[in-house]
Parts: C-alpha cells; sequence; structure tokens
C-alpha cells in the first residue's frame, strides 16, 4: 500500500532531485554572470555620457586629462555600416530570391545554401584579411590603402550570409496560394516576386536584414586592418577613401591604453554601442511577436 | 470564333515584359552565386598569399614556435595550441552548464513565463559585441579572479596547467570569456532541439513509470543529441574564429607554455595583433595561419552541416 504514496528516500526521488537542483545550479551560473554583464555595461559606460561626447574629436591618447569625444567614430561606425548594407542587401536579397522563388532544389541552389551556411562560419578576422589583400595592400581604390570603403565591403561579406537565408527563409514562408493567384492572373515571374511574394514576406526579411546590421555594428575584427582608425571629424565625401574611426575600433584601442581618459571614453562608446544593439534586438522581437498574435491565414 | 482568338493572341504577354523577366531571373542567379564566388576568392586568395610562406617552411610552420621577424623565421605552433586549448577547454565548460541551463528552460521547474524570459535574455546576450566583453573582461574579470588565480597557483601549481606565477591576463581568462561567450549559442540551439522533441517520447516515458531525470537522460537528450552536436560544433567554430575579447584579454605572447597561468596566443589574436605593422615574409606567414584557422573553421563547420543532415529528428 506505501508503494503508492511519493516516497522520498527511494533513490530514483533522491536522484531526481539532485539533477534537478543541478540543472538550476547551472542556469544560475549560466545566468548572473551574464546579468552582471550587462548592467554593469550599462551603468559604468551610462555614467560617462555627457553632451560634449557626440561633438568633439577624441585626443591623442597622452597625460591629456581631457579625452575628447567620440563623435568622428560615432559617423564613422554609421557609414561604414551604411556601406556595408549598401553592398550585402541588394546581393543578398537578390541572391535569397533566387534560392526561393526560382531554384528546384537542384544541385547548384543545395551549393549556394551550403556555402551560405559555410560563409556564416568564416571567423570575422578572415574577412578582413580577404579584404586587405584584395583592396587594401593592391590600393585598387584609386590608390587609397586602409578606408572606411574597404571597412565597409569586409563587414558586408559578414552580413551577406545573414542577409540571403533570411530573404531565403522569409519568401519560403509565404504560402504558394499567393503566387499562384498572381501567376493566374497573368503576372509574370517578376512582378509576381516583386508585388506579391516579397512585400509579404517583407516583415520577416526586414527584421533580419536590421538584426544582420546590427551585429555588424559591432564587429572590430575585420575594421581593424581595413578601416583602421582616425582621430579626425569626416567632414566631406571624399573621406570615404581613407582611414575611418568606428565605435568598436575605438573601443579595442582605447581599451589597451594605459590612461584612465581614454578607457572611460571605451567605456562610454561602450554603451552607446550595446545600447543600440540591444534596443535594435529587443524591438524586433517585440515586432516579431506582435506579428505572430496577429497573422492570419 | 476568329475574332475571339485575335483577342487571345493580343493578350500575349509584350516582348519587352518577356526579356525583363529573363533579366531578372539572371540577376537573381549571378547575386546568388556571389555567395560561390566569395567563398572560393576567399580561400584562393588566402592560399596564394600565404604560398610563399607555405614553399618556405611546408608543414614544420605548424610544429615550431619561433615567431622571430628580426631573424626571419616563422613557425605557428603557440598560436595553433592556444586556438585549439581555449576552444576546446571553454566548449568543455560551456557544453554542461549550456546544456543544464537549456534543460531547466524546457522543463516545468518555474512558469513558463519566467522561462521564456530567461531563454530570451540569454539570447540577447549573443548580441552583445566581442570587443565590449574583451573591454569587460581587462577591467572587471581580471582583477575578480587575480586571488583566485594565485590560490591556483599555489595549491595545484604542480599541475602543469597551472605552472606559472599568474601575471595579469593569460589563458584562462580567454577561455573564461570564451564561456560566456559560447553559453547563449550553446544554450539556445540546445534549448531549441529539446523543444523539438515529440512530446509523445516523453508522455511513453512517464507511462511506463521512468522518473523525470530518467526520461530526460533517457530518451530525451538522446533524441535531441544530433541538434545539440550540431550548436556545440558551431560553438566551437564561433571559438576558434572569435578575436577581439580573446585578443584583448589573452596577453598576446608567443613564448610557448603548457600553463593556462601564463600569456598566451591564438591564431586570430596574432592577426589581429601583428597584421597592421607586418612586412615581408611576416605577411605570407601569417597568411598562412590564416589559412590554418580558415581549414580548421571550415571543417568545424562542414562536419556540423553533414551532423545536422545525418542525423535530424526523424519522429
Amino acid at each position: 500500500m506505501n508503494s503508492l504514496y511519493y516516497q522520498k528516500r527511494l533513490s530514483r526521488n533522491i536522484g531526481d532531485k539532485f539533477f534537478t537542483s543541478l540543472s538550476v545550479i547551472c542556469a544560475l551560473i549560466a545566468i548572473l554572470p551574464l546579468i552582471f554583464l550587462v548592467t554593469y555595461i550599462l551603468i559604468k559606460g551610462g555614467s560617462q555620457i555627457t553632451p560634449e561626447l557626440f561633438t568633439l574629436e577624441p585626443n591623442p591618447p597622452g597625460d591629456d586629462l581631457d579625452a575628447g569625444g567620440i563623435n568622428p567614430a560615432l559617423i564613422g561606425t554609421l557609414i561604414i555600416t551604411t556601406i556595408a548594407s549598401i553592398i550585402a542587401i541588394p546581393v543578398g536579397v537578390g541572391g535569397g530570391i533566387y534560392l526561393a522563388e526560382y531554384s528546384k532544389g537542384g544541385a547548384f541552389s543545395r551549393f549556394i545554401r551550403f556555402g551560405v551556411n559555410v560563409l556564416a562560419g568564416v571567423p570575422s578576422i578572415i574577412a578582413g584579411v580577404f579584404i586587405y589583400a584584395l583592396i587594401v595592400s593592391t590600393k585598387i581604390l584609386f590608390g587609397s590603402m586602409y578606408s572606411g570603403l574597404a571597412g565597409g565591403m569586409a563587414l558586408s561579406i559578414l552580413m551577406l550570409p545573414t542577409v540571403i537565408k533570411t530573404t531565403d527563409e522569409g519568401l519560403k514562408l509565404v504560402p504558394n496560394e499567393l503566387r499562384y493567384a498572381s501567376l493566374g492572373v497573368g503576372a509574370s515571374m517578376y512582378t509576381t516576386i516583386l508585388k506579391v511574394s516579397l512585400p509579404s514576406a517583407f516583415r520577416s526579411i526586414a527584421t533580419g536584414v536590421v538584426l544582420g546590421i546590427a551585429r555588424a555594428a559591432g564587429e572590430t575584427a575585420p575594421l581593424i586592418f581595413t578601416a583602421l582608425f582616425s582621430y579626425y571629424y569626416i567632414t566631406g565625401f571624399e573621406d570615404l577613401f581613407y582611414e575611418m574611426g568606428s565605435l568598436a575600433v575605438l573601443i579595442y584601442n582605447f581599451a589597451l591604453e594605459p590612461y584612465d581618459a581614454q578607457n572611460k571614453l571605451a567605456w562610454a562608446a561602450s554603451f552607446i554601442l550595446v545600447l543600440s544593439i540591444l534596443s535594435v534586438n529587443i524591438f524586433s522581437r517585440i515586432l516579431a511577436a506582435f506579428t505572430e498574435k496577429t497573422k492570419r491565414v | 470564333m476568329e475574332e475571339k482568338l485575335t483577342l487571345f493572341k493580343n493578350r500575349k504577354r509584350f516582348g519587352i515584359e518577356k526579356n525583363i523577366d529573363i533579366i531578372f531571373k539572371n540577376t537573381a542567379l549571378v547575386l546568388s552565386s556571389f555567395v560561390a564566388i566569395i567563398l572560393l576568392g576567399i580561400i584562393l586568395v588566402v592560399f596564394f598569399q600565404s604560398f610563399e610562406s607555405f614553399s618556405r617552411y611546408g608543414l614544420k610552420f605548424l610544429v615550431t614556435s619561433e615567431w622571430n621577424p628580426v631573424k626571419d623565421e616563422y613557425g605557428a605552433f603557440t598560436a595553433i595550441y592556444g586556438t585549439l586549448v581555449t576552444s576546446f577547454l571553454s566548449l568543455l565548460i560551456t557544453i554542461p552548464l549550456g546544456v543544464g541551463t537549456a534543460i531547466f528552460i524546457t522543463e516545468d521547474f518555474v512558469p513558463k513565463v519566467i522561462r521564456e524570459i530567461i531563454g530570451s535574455f540569454v539570447e540577447l546576450l549573443a548580441a552583445i559585441p566581442s570587443v565590449v566583453l574583451g573591454l569587460w573582461a581587462i577591467f572587471v574579470m581580471e582583477p575578480f579572479f587575480r586571488a583566485f588565480f594565485v590560490f591556483l597557483h599555489n595549491f595545484f601549481g604542480w599541475i602543469p596547467l597551472f605552472s606559472t606565477e599568474p601575471t595579469g591576463r593569460n589563458s584562462f581568462l580567454a577561455i573564461l570569456i570564451l564561456v560566456i561567450m559560447l553559453l547563449p549559442i550553446v544554450t539556445s540551439i540546445a534549448r531549441d532541439s529539446l523543444n523539438q522533441v515529440p512530446k509523445k517520447l516523453r508522455n511513453a516515458a512517464y507511462g511506463i513509470g521512468a522518473s523525470r531525470w530518467k526520461t530526460i537522460f533517457s530518451v530525451i537528450l538522446p533524441a535531441a543529441l544530433s541538434g545539440i552536436m550540431a550548436g556545440v560544433l558551431l560553438a566551437l567554430g564561433r571559438a576558434m574564429g572569435e578575436t577581439m575579447a580573446v585578443t584583448m584579454i589573452i596577453g598576446n605572447s608567443n613564448a610557448f607554455s603548457w600553463s593556462l597561468l601564463s600569456p598566451g596566443y591564438t591564431i586570430s589574436s596574432m592577426l589581429a595583433n601583428q597584421f597592421g605593422e607586418a612586412d615581408g615574409s611576416q605577411v605570407s606567414s601569417l597568411f598562412y595561419a590564416a589559412f590554418v584557422l580558415m581549414i580548421l573553421s571550415l571543417i568545424v563547420n562542414i562536419f556540423a552541416q553533414w551532423l545536422v543532415k545525418k542525423f535530424s529528428l526523424k519522429y
């Protein structure tokens, strides 16, 4: 009769308790440092934010107590990520359209999908090395070596797999009936894609692309020997062909400086970078959850 | 009748529209092949740039650890060893933590809302740039662990892994920061594959009287194993290629040491450190090291994809 009740001392029940607490401990060990990390970055970085930060040039490291601002790096990050997007979005969306709309699962499309996954796994510094060999050391861009343009190209290599994948997957979710309907009333393939498939997959593609851009904005490794770094304001179009600063490289350079003023600048830049990346992520998550709830089939 | 047929003929698509259609399709085709072109381009460019060093040192490059730009002698053993050791050891710590966390999230120990918050929080952390983690590691983690390293050295100094006096940045810290970077990857992929295990398997196990953890160990985990393995391999690839955080905290020294408490090197941190100032045959040797790194991560990635295809859930 006793065996019908839960028995605490039974070895299986003790074992269960043990493993349950083990998994709770795992979760705690995993999550606590992460929470600590985020709050530390936000608090430490947030306390360095001043209005001048956004308008001044950084002073060269030295005994100078006033470190200046991060304006060139901020603008540089915007420019470099924009260049990367201008390259990666058309190529990626076009490639994704081919994979999802035209390919019939043959050898070519399987090879491309495989290539997309492999390219996504290529270490980011390799993209930098590649662009260095191809563009920086050959001075192919009108004789300029390190440039914001080269940095943007290196970043676009990292963005490309994300964009293709999200386009491919977003288009695959569009119900085939929509395409049949469009083709049935006599629309050509490209009209169908541009007017029917793409618009109905727009939100999921846009979300993926924006997340890809956010990820690229924080990448450092591809920039340290393509775009390099610059202390000076970006004044005109021709600055694209010269060294260009970015928040990520600024953090890297100034974290390794022995001076407190530069370190503080690195923390402030981290705050701006992390805050913008996290808010883009959270916003897209909310948007995705919202879409899922209101989706009509 | 005749009239109707001409009407039908007139409704045929214009030639220009047909051409646009063909152009559109071929543009998409060309754009999609860009991926293959870039991938092949990367492999070829890195290989040809490393050719000079490759023909001079051959495979000896992989096993000698002299890196001396003055004498023009190069060998990448320290960096390769560092890459492998940091990535494997960090994975060794991450796997139990990540899978344990994933189990915690997928089981019903706490209400679903809390689990979902934890899950999306962990995923958000994957978005934090590695250079920021490096900054954090330098100013928070290194001072925090200093006493612990001294303790490790004093009590376990007889183990070669802890045999050197800890001085600031070292490989152990690089491993720890890698653990923080890999945790989100392993956890979220393990969670997804655990969630994909059909409910009926669990119900069947409960039905024949298995306890919760018996079910997890004997039914759920084996069913989710391929997905978890693929996630682990992806994390391994990421760990090997990870550059910024590791470069900032590993100490960047090419002196070979078995000890984790001494400064070390990885291939990617060597590239990040030296590429900008290198010239002559050093550049070629760096390209050779980059080539090794690329091959390593290609192997891991391709193996991961093969694993997913081969063992994907068949329920």
